[in-house]
């Protein structure tokens, strides 16, 4: 079944070779998990691993519960009412699923960048340093924070305007903000829920070459419904779609998850190869 | 009619406007409405101003800082000075207890109650402000009065006597403290319910990105919320100290009266409203009468201010939100 | 190791612990607060109607008062009653049609500027303490021409306008524009759209706000003190004369030393109470109905 397809997606990418599986560290061991808004399955049976420095892509057709799937891995979930989950995620080892799991520490280190940009109605200077100031980190606040805004590339085009309030930035600066926001505390993993789906070209190739940058430092997943951008940024890639049950139910299932170049050259499932060739979604 | 007369009947141009009376009537007399409203609102202004002028004509500016009330005929003397005093006294101290505690219950209803009874719940803090003040006022005498009188007063005067707010109490309780606790009762449900408002219009994305780096509800509250509905929280407290300024009943009911200016909460006093009420019906000479009003038109000035700036400070916060919607993307 | 500890190894928690303690203390601190007001509603709801539940009897309703009685002839607070009655029925009958003319006004014709400054009129009108507006009708009706029940209706009458344009024009916004414009693209005349098609409409709303506007006012004292106060005992239909009102009827029976005056204002207090928390409640519930009517939903 290894034949390899003529993929629709001929993309450039700066992508160096992952290295051999074996030397890759696991930071997610994601079992069997069942996520459910009110009774009805969003996203069912998703196994899968995540692996530390990488670029990982979820990519599907819309409705497939890519979103939700990416927000139970820091228990952004929990905010909403009615919604459980089944099956356990392993953070380098421990499960984080458990009630006796502090969400609030969770996220600590799994930060979350968000679909439209939502920075604080704070100065930008504020909206980067405050994070840092709640959970206690306090030297060097200025110094830090020049950090964080150079690392999502966006220092040089507010240093003279720190004070200025982040919503007269424009909205792919936002959200570069945003992730200058999430970056700025340090955590372990950031989750991106389609970062690029509200900007331009140019913004999109801004935050794509940010999280190549930056991939040394920090583990990214990001959700994506641009095929191309994931054949840009990631290393592997998890190939979401949508199943149909008794009912009218649909759900969003995990269908295949491999390193990008064989998702998109050589798909082992029928429905990967629909997907990447555009035949569908 | 032949065709040639019908085609020549459409192709003439409309020509003159059919007036269209029922538009017309409707407009003038809706659009009188409201000019009779405005009409309404200066006249009051200018009744109020004329009830007083014989006051103001004898006592001029002067009336307003001067501390005296003396309806003996022969020596009278009046001034709003120690009503002044009063009615800043009894709200700003009710805004002071009604603020935390409204702030309280915005928060829990709309973050952290369960959902089956928030909407009771915020039905019960509403109904609160239906109370009548005449029925708060009867309480306050026969009830809140006495029990405060015979409990917290003389404690609060026994351990922090050697504050010159704890003076001491009386034993029947009407006392500025009482009708402090009665405002803050009244205040409490006009800021929550303002409030509640505004805090369920926080978008949910500011609320998750904040959640999103690691921090509790209450840091959201303090760094993402509060912020973010702080305009409209300024206002709300605003309009909660206009409804404490101009509480006429109530208070005259609950505070003892007198005509000083001290700092013991424990005795009596009066606010320029309830001085109104109290003295009017007994009100013996006409310049006694047009002081009365005098006191009246002070307090609808302190109204208007109340008012206006409440007004401006909703304009102005809505106009800074009004860059979070029209962000250029 | 423990979960806890497990947890620690891999996940940072420095100073948490201290800020978790911050958020429990602060969400406890809401819970109370949410408490009190609930208490308190509780508690002067219980005092009302303990001690006017005892004091409750026909009487009330259908006696006059007996002034300076020393005997114990039952007597009541008819005249008030009545008094209510009229003096709010007429009150409704003018602010009524009024408001809702200034909602109409304001939301279907006005331009920008206008709305502007009426809407401020009528918040600056409802921001005026009701003690000064029993001082201007005071003036404007009382001064030479003795107090009347009439002008106790035109005070709260300036009371309820605000409240009745407000709820008004809340509920002219809600009806879609693509129903004047269906009306208005067949040709029907505006002052037709509005009367017959939008209006209709908001009939809920209107007698949502009005109930609201008539449990605001059944309960308010100070004007009427200044134009209806001087009365009698006895109990009268007529407006051109001062009427006794239950509120007034409270105030003073709450200021006098007499323990059975006390009784008697209690009754009337919960009579009083049980009103307007009826009328509100059931106003907010068809509020929630009509709401829903109208969003289709």
């Amino acid at each position: 079944m290894s034949t390899t397809i003529e993929p629709t997606v001929r993309v450039e990418t700066r992508r160096q070779p992952m290295p051999p599986r074996e030397r890759l560290e696991q930071i997610f061991d994601i079992q069997d998990l069942d996520a459910i808004y009110s009774g009805k399955p969003a996203v069912k049976g998703v196994t899968m691993e995540v692996y530390k420095n990488l670029v990982t892509a979820i990519i599907g057709p819309s409705g497939c519960g890519k979103s939700t799937y990416i927000r139970c891995l820091n228990r952004m979930n929990d905010l909403i009412t009615g919604f459980t989950q089944t099956g356990t995620i392993r953070y380098h080892g421990q499960d984080i699923c458990g009630s006796d799991v502090d969400a609030v520490a969770v996220r600590r280190n799994i930060g979350m960048v968000f679909q439209r940009p939502n920075p604080f109605p704070k100065s930008i200077h504020d909206n980067v340093a405050w994070g840092m100031k709640v959970l206690g980190i306090r030297d060097d606040i200025n110094a830090r924070v020049e950090r964080a805004l150079t690392q999502a590339a966006l220092w040089d085009e507010v240093k003279d305007r720190l004070k200025a309030s982040a919503l007269s930035l424009s909205g792919g600066q936002q959200q570069r903000l945003c992730i200058a926001r999430a970056i700025a505390v340090e955590p372990d993993v950031v989750l991106m829920d389609e970062p690029a789906s509200a900007l331009d070209p140019i913004a999109t190739q801004a935050i794509e070459e940010l999280m190549h940058n930056l991939k040394s430092e920090y583990t990214f997943v990001i959700v994506t419904h641009n095929m191309q951008q994931a054949a840009r940024v990631a290393d592997m890639t998890a190939f979401f779609s949508i199943s149909h049950g008794g009912e009218g139910q649909r759900w969003g299932e995990l269908v295949e998850y491999d390193a990008t170049e064989k998702i998109f050259t050589a798909p082992s499932d029928k429905r990967t190869e629909d997907y990447v060739t555009g035949r569908f979604g | 009619m032949s065709s040639a007369e019908l085609t020549a009947a459409a192709r003439r141009p409309f020509t003159g406007r059919r007036v269209q009376w029922g538009d017309l009537i409707l407009q003038v007399v809706a659009g009188g409405a409201a000019l009779a409203v405005t009409v309404l609102v200066a006249l009051i202004i200018w009744k109020v101003i004329e009830g007083a002028r014989l006051s103001i004509q004898t006592y001029g500016l002067g009336f307003v800082a001067r501390v005296a009330w003396n309806p003996v005929l022969g020596h009278e003397l009046y001034g709003a000075g120690s009503f002044i005093f009063g009615t800043a006294i009894t709200s700003l101290f009710a805004l002071l207890l009604a603020a935390p505690i409204s702030m309280g219950i915005a928060l829990y209803l709309t973050e952290l109650a369960p959902t089956v009874i928030r909407g009771p719940v915020t039905a019960l803090v509403e109904t609160l402000a239906a109370i009548p003040s005449v029925v708060l006022g009867l309480w306050g005498i026969l009830v809140l009065g006495p029990a405060l009188g015979t409990t917290i007063q003389p404690w609060l005067h026994s351990a922090l006597g050697f504050i010159p707010l704890f003076g001491p109490p009386t034993s029947s309780g009407a006392s500025i403290f009482t009708a402090i606790i009665i405002l803050t009762i009244m205040i409490l449900p006009i800021v929550s319910s303002i409030s509640r408002e505004l805090f369920l219009g926080v978008p949910t994305e500011l609320k998750e990105a904040g959640y999103g780096l690691g921090v509790t509800r209450w840091e959201v509250v303090r760094g993402v919320m509060f912020p973010y509905a702080s305009g409209g929280i300024a206002a709300a407290l605003i309009l909660g100290l206009g409804r404490a300024i101009g509480e006429a009943i109530a208070v005259t009911q609950v505070i003892g009266g007198g005509v000083f200016i001290h700092w013991n909460l424990f005795s009596g006093g009066d606010t320029l409203a309830s001085k109104i009420a109290a003295s009017y019906q007994g009100s013996t000479t006409k310049l006694q009468t047009a002081s009365l009003i005098y006191l009246g038109l002070i307090l609808l000035v302190f109204s208007l201010v109340v008012n206006l700036v409440a007004q401006w400070i909703v304009r102005r916060s809505a106009r800074k939100l009004g860059i979070v919607r029209g962000g250029h993307a | 190791m423990s979960a806890q500890e497990v947890q620690r190894s891999v996940l940072r928690v420095e100073g948490l612990a201290r800020r978790k303690a911050v958020n429990r203390t602060m969400e406890l601190l809401a819970w109370v607060s949410a408490l009190i007001a609930v208490a308190i509603l509780g508690i002067v709801v219980y005092s009302v109607a303990r001690r006017g539940l005892p004091a409750l009897n026909l009487d009330l309703l259908t006696k006059d008062p007996i002034p300076f009685s020393l005997t114990n002839q039952p007597q009541g607070l008819r005249n008030a009653f009545v008094g209510t009655l009229v003096i709010v029925s007429l009150a409704t009958l003018m602010a009524l049609p009024f408001g809702i003319l200034v909602a109409i006004y304001l939301n279907e014709f006005a331009p920008a500027s206008i709305r502007n400054v009426v809407t401020m009129v009528l918040d600056i009108l409802n921001g005026v303490p009701a003690i000064v507006i029993g001082i201007f009708v005071f003036g404007l009706f009382v001064v030479g021409h003795g107090q009347s029940g009439w002008a106790g209706s035109f005070a709260l009458a300036c009371l309820m306008l605000p409240l009745v344009a407000r709820s008004t024009m809340e509920v002219l916004a809600l009806v879609p524009n693509s129903l004047r414009e269906a009306s208005l693209g067949l040709g029907v005349a505006r002052w037709r759209t509005t009367l017959s098609i939008v209006l209709p409409q908001t009939i809920g709303g209107i007698l949502t706000g009005t109930v609201l506007a008539v449990a605001r006012v059944a309960g308010e004292t100070a004007p009427l003190l200044f134009v209806s106060s001087f009365v009698g005992t006895k109990t009268s239909w007529n407006p051109l004369h001062a009427l006794q009102s239950i509120p007034v009827a409270i105030f003073e029976l709450s200021e006098s030393p007499d323990p059975a005056d006390h009784a008697r204002a209690w009754a009337a207090a919960f009579v009083l109470l049980m009103f307007i928390l009826f009328a509100s409640l059931g106003a907010r519930w068809l509020a929630t109905r009509s709401r829903r009517k109208i969003m289709g939903r």
